[in-house]
């Protein structure tokens, strides 16, 4: 989220496209009952399904799976076309006026420089012309043909609300009386919210779905604003952590990047991170990446990363592959190439794509390592159990261990809300059993491997051996060790450069934030963007100052937000270029002459004169992107494109299939089905009695929402006889689940161009342990394919067919 | 704001606030020894109060958990009751279907309390010490990657970087012990590492 829960209360229309806040994010949403109880704010829901959201909104209509992007870009014709524009911020805060290489262009869908052999772009095309004086380019008028803008106009001129009935199914009206509501945010003291999910990311173009808000956001001038943003819901309490420290195959706690192979050594590695402004004057604040890269280098080996080993660089492995994602991982095992694999509080075997597929690699492993504090179907993946787990367990070869770890009760350390709240809590409880903390399992895992090496030597042993573990008990690091080590710490007496008489941290003390972070050896910190989380004023996470002055809803005093406390990132776009905020009544920051003051930390120089600097300081532009140049693989401005299984063919291009860069492995591209074969869209979501596949291990859960189900239309049930609360079975190219059929009329057959298409949804907490009835997840039926920039599974939008099965009686 | 009285403090001043004010002004001085001599203490009065948050879905609702036993002390501790934090910014004391049944997800029949090991071929798991399963795991690893590390690749760069093992992380562990993770995890070179976020 840019901004936080408590936040949406300032809002004047929220958008939920791409989630179900209600359903899935319930204490969440009261922000939403507030903002329409106390400002009158209205809400909007497009959804395939009439929602729970959907139920409480001022305003609904239906989208086809997978077809966002055409509402997308049509909403930002529309409002272009009808002036609906914040002028002001889209001139001065995006880079609409950057002009950009006459060799950019799109055609039958797909955007130039495209080889369909190694299904990647040539991106070289998709950038600005850069001055002689080194910027890029402008025409602050915005009327250069080739400016950002006058392409944005000609690129989404194409999405009428025409296009929208016919490939979304959204009826006409619907979009345009959705259209009108979001143009009122257009005003400068009107704002909107946009709260996704996973109905967003959950598709091979999901990264694109959420870059068309993005820019339809930032046209209204709704980013950095209270009651404004881009809030992405996260869906467990600690994605936003994980995230943050960079547990990915292909990242450096703090957003940086595990090198590659064609970086070689350190120079070159960060000779593309140099991050020169691209517009006078800019801050460009990556420009600091070498102090965050070398503070982390000494975190992780302390004495053994010198300037003269280059921070030991040689002990980062280097990626052949963008990422070995879970994909590539499963792909991987499948093909007998993974011998040892652990899941620490994770469940693969109902969470990843194709499950036919992971059972088949899981057997394939010599070592399964399960962490976890419950019995999850991963670690008894080879347990017979009936048709819900019908596997030849004698056949399966792969030895599994079984550990039990503690839960949330049970230890001490902080999690991140999706508002990036870093919020500390306590151990209650002793772990039951034999059960340990993670910590304690994960200490007790490398000890033993370095004494191993130190035992026998080995290969490449150096890592291993030099990995700094100052723990006051080996065995067991402490949390607040732990998050020390993150926050940083002067390994050195670090001055301030500016004035290098004055001293800001003596050496071992903690450093105040990643301001103090340096390049050259004296500070150490594993992840910058959560310095200021324990320095010399303790544990600021633990932080429990409810007050809220003048109720802005910020919370300054509560935990700890990352970066810095800010709680609204991008605020100084919340206000004019002469600093005056754009709704006086929703001020968060303003320029009093001489500084920014105001309810937020400022996320540009306090100093720093309002028509100087722009907003969006982690921009070598210092604006923000409405055209991402070639920063991402499927173009630089989003373009509709089908799922991999679609009821109807791309109508930009039939003989595209999915998004034309999704990597796809060659024995999945076999399992995608044609509408012929499978007529039926499906979706998948979540129910708020149920957290994925933990609730179903607790009986009150367990109870209120007992039994697998799958959502049906009316007509789809005449047409195929399925009775109210009947059994039906339901199948796609890779497997089979068998469920009760819930018939409502919360869903509808759309109609797409001459197309009338059923779409089916099925709710993803069911497995085979725990204290609920035994059942089936989506990804029994879901293809095995991912974004094409992040590889997220495509779980929202897939093909199956659906028929009447036995089973008993339902009273 | 954040006053540092317990809510279990906080209940035994008030219960015997009310019964000495009420029951003095009365001129009953004699019967509020009696009084307080016979009625039962607050159930969650003898319980310590813990802060938390909710661990499973992104809004981290503040909660208060009430535990039979107080760890700080050094003893053994039972959740008793989970219930909505007032104080907290977010939820201000409400809590959703699943939060409001942490209690049973925490004290769950499934919960995992010994280290269990399944043999290749095996029906079923057996017992294993920690000692044995962590020595166990500790073989393998080291084992699998002195015969897989890529030292580098066919132009002799150094690459370092081992395919084999992979390691899946969590969503709902603390930062501190993803941080711990990823420094374990890295430190071997294992390149097939992701967590929750990927799906
Ligand atoms: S109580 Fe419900 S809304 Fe609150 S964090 Fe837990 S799951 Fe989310």
């Amino acid at each position: 989220m840019t901004n936080s829960w408590t936040d949406i209360k300032n809002t004047d229309l929220v958008v939920v496209m791409g989630g179900n806040a209600a359903e899935a994010h319930p204490c969440g949403f009261k922000w939403v009952t507030e903002a329409k109880a106390t400002r009158g704010a209205r809400l909007i829901v497009v959804d395939p399904r009439f929602t729970r959201t959907a139920s409480v909104a001022d305003y609904y209509a239906p989208i086809r799976p997978g077809s966002d992007i055409v509402f997308l870009m049509a909403m930002i014709n529309w409002l272009i076309q009808n002036d609906k524009v914040q002028w002001d911020y889209v001139k001065n805060f995006t880079n609409a006026p950057l002009i950009v290489k006459d060799e950019y262009g799109w055609s039958d869908g797909l955007f130039t420089g495209y080889d369909p052999e190694k299904r990647d772009y040539d991106k070289s095309s998709w950038d600005y012309v850069i001055g002689e004086d080194g910027f890029a380019a402008v025409d602050m008028a915005l009327e250069h043909p080739r400016c950002v803008w006058s392409l944005l106009k000609e690129h989404v001129s194409r999405y009428t609300p025409e296009l929208v009935e016919e490939v979304c199914g959204t009826p006409r009206d619907r979009f345009l009386k959705i259209a009108e509501m979001i143009g009122e945010c257009s005003a400068p003291d009107k704002t909107m919210t946009s709260m996704y999910a996973l109905g967003w990311t959950q598709h091979s173009k999901g990264a694109q779905n959420i870059r068309g808000m993005a820019m339809l956001q930032l046209i209204l001038g709704n980013i950095g604003v209270r009651g404004g943003g881009m809030n992405a819901l996260r869906g467990h309490s600690n994605i936003q952590g994980l995230t943050d420290i960079g547990l990915m195959s292909n990242l450096i706690p703090g957003y940086l990047n595990i090198p590659t192979e064609k970086e070689p050594d350190w120079q070159t590695y960060m000779s593309s991170r140099s991050f020169k402004p691209l517009r006078p004057g800019q801050t460009s604040y990556w420009q600091n990446y070498p102090k965050f890269m070398v503070s982390f280098m000494k975190a992780m080996w302390g004495d053994a990363a010198t300037a003269e080993n280059d921070w030991a660089y040689h002990y980062l492995p280097k990626l052949d592959v963008p990422t070995y994602d879970i994909l590539r991982m499963f792909e991987l095992m499948n093909a007998g190439q993974v011998n040892l694999y652990f899941c620490q509080g994770f469940n693969p075997l109902l969470s990843f794509p194709n499950r036919a597929k992971v059972t088949e690699a899981l057997s394939k492993l010599k070592l399964l390592v399960v962490m976890d504090p419950l019995e999850t179907e991963t670690a008894h993946f080879w347990e017979n159990h009936g048709e819900h787990n019908d596997v030849d367990t004698a056949s399966i070869q792969t030895e599994v261990l079984e550990l039990p770890s503690s839960c949330f009760a049970e230890d001490d350390g902080a999690l991140v809300n999706s508002g990036r709240w870093l919020q500390w809590h306590w151990s209650a409880a002793t772990p039951p059993g034999q059960a340990r903390h993670d910590t304690w399992i994960m200490a007790q895992i490398f000890l033993r491997v370095k004494k191993l090496y130190q035992e026998e030597g080995g290969v490449f042993p150096d890592p291993i051996l030099n990995l700094t573990w100052n723990y006051a008990d080996p065995d067991e690091p402490s949390p607040e060790e732990l998050a020390k080590e993150m926050n940083g710490r002067a390994l050195e007496d670090v001055y301030d450069t500016a004035d290098p008489t004055k001293l800001l941290t003596a050496r071992g003390k903690q450093l105040l934030n990643f301001s103090q972070y340096r390049d050259d050896g004296s500070t150490m910190g594993a992840c910058w963007i959560y310095s200021g989380c324990w320095n010399e004023d303790g544990n600021n996470m633990a932080r429990r100052d409810n007050a809220d002055p003048d109720e802005t809803g910020a919370y300054p005093n509560w935990t700890f937000s990352w970066p810095l406390n800010r709680r609204i990132l991008y605020n100084r776009a919340s206000a004019d270029m002469q600093g005056r905020p754009w709704d006086p009544s929703r001020k968060l920051l303003e320029w009093d002459g001489e500084k920014w003051t105001g309810y937020d930390v400022p996320d540009i120089a306090p100093t720093a004169k309002p028509g100087d600097v722009g907003p969006f300081i982690m921009n070598q532009e210092g604006v923000s992107r409405l055209f991402t140049r070639g920063m991402m693989r499927d173009g630089p401005f989003p373009t509709h494109m089908e799922p991999f299984e679609s009821p109807i063919a791309n109508v930009f291009n039939p003989q595209m299939r999915g998004n034309p860069v999704a990597r796809v492995f060659a024995s999945d591209a076999e399992q995608f089905a044609t509408s012929e074969e499978f007529p039926i869209a499906a979706t998948s979501y979540r129910l708020t009695e149920h957290f994925h596949y933990w609730t179903k291990h607790n009986r009150i859960n367990a109870a209120l929402q007992p039994e697998f189900f799958v959502e049906i239309s009316e007509e789809l049930a005449a047409e195929k006889g399925i009775r109210r609360g009947g059994w039906v079975r339901v199948w796609s190219k890779r497997g089979e689940v068998k469920a009760k059929a819930l018939v409502t009329g919360r869903l509808k057959p759309m109609q797409c161009g001459d197309k009338l298409v059923h779409v089916i949804g099925i709710p993803l907490h069911w497995g085979f342990m725990g204290a609920a009835r035994k059942g089936f997840g989506p990804n029994s039926l879901t293809p095995f394919v991912g974004d094409a920039n992040v590889e997220t599974p495509e779980f929202k939008a897939f093909l199956v067919n659906i028929e009447p099965a036995t089973g008993e009686a339902v009273s | 704001m954040n006053i540092d009285l317990s809510r279990r403090g906080f209940l035994k001043l008030a219960g015997a606030g009310v019964a000495a004010t009420s029951l003095g002004a009365m001129g009953f001085g004699g019967a509020e020894a009696a009084e307080q001599a016979h009625v039962r203490a607050f159930k969650l009065a003898s319980t310590t109060e813990t802060r938390n948050t909710c661990p499973y879905c992104s809004v981290a609702c503040g909660i208060i958990i009430y535990s039979d036993g107080d760890l700080k002390a050094g003893e053994e501790a039972k959740v008793v009751h989970i219930e909505g934090d007032a104080d907290h910014p977010t939820n201000r004391g409400t809590l959703c279907p699943k939060g409001a049944a942490l209690k049973d997800f925490v004290n769950a029949e499934t919960r995992l309390t010994t280290p269990r090991i399944r043999r290749p071929g095996a029906a079923s798991f057996e017992e294993i010490s920690w000692e044995e399963a962590l020595d166990k795991i500790a073989r393998a690893l080291k084992d699998d990657r002195d015969a897989n590390m890529v030292l580098t690749n066919d132009d002799g760069v150094p690459v370092n970087r081992w395919t084999t093992t992979g390691y899946l992380a969590a969503s709902a562990t603390t930062n501190e012990t993803a941080w711990l993770t990823y420094k374990v995890v890295r430190s071997m070179g294992i390149v097939g590492f992701d967590n929750q976020a990927r799906v």
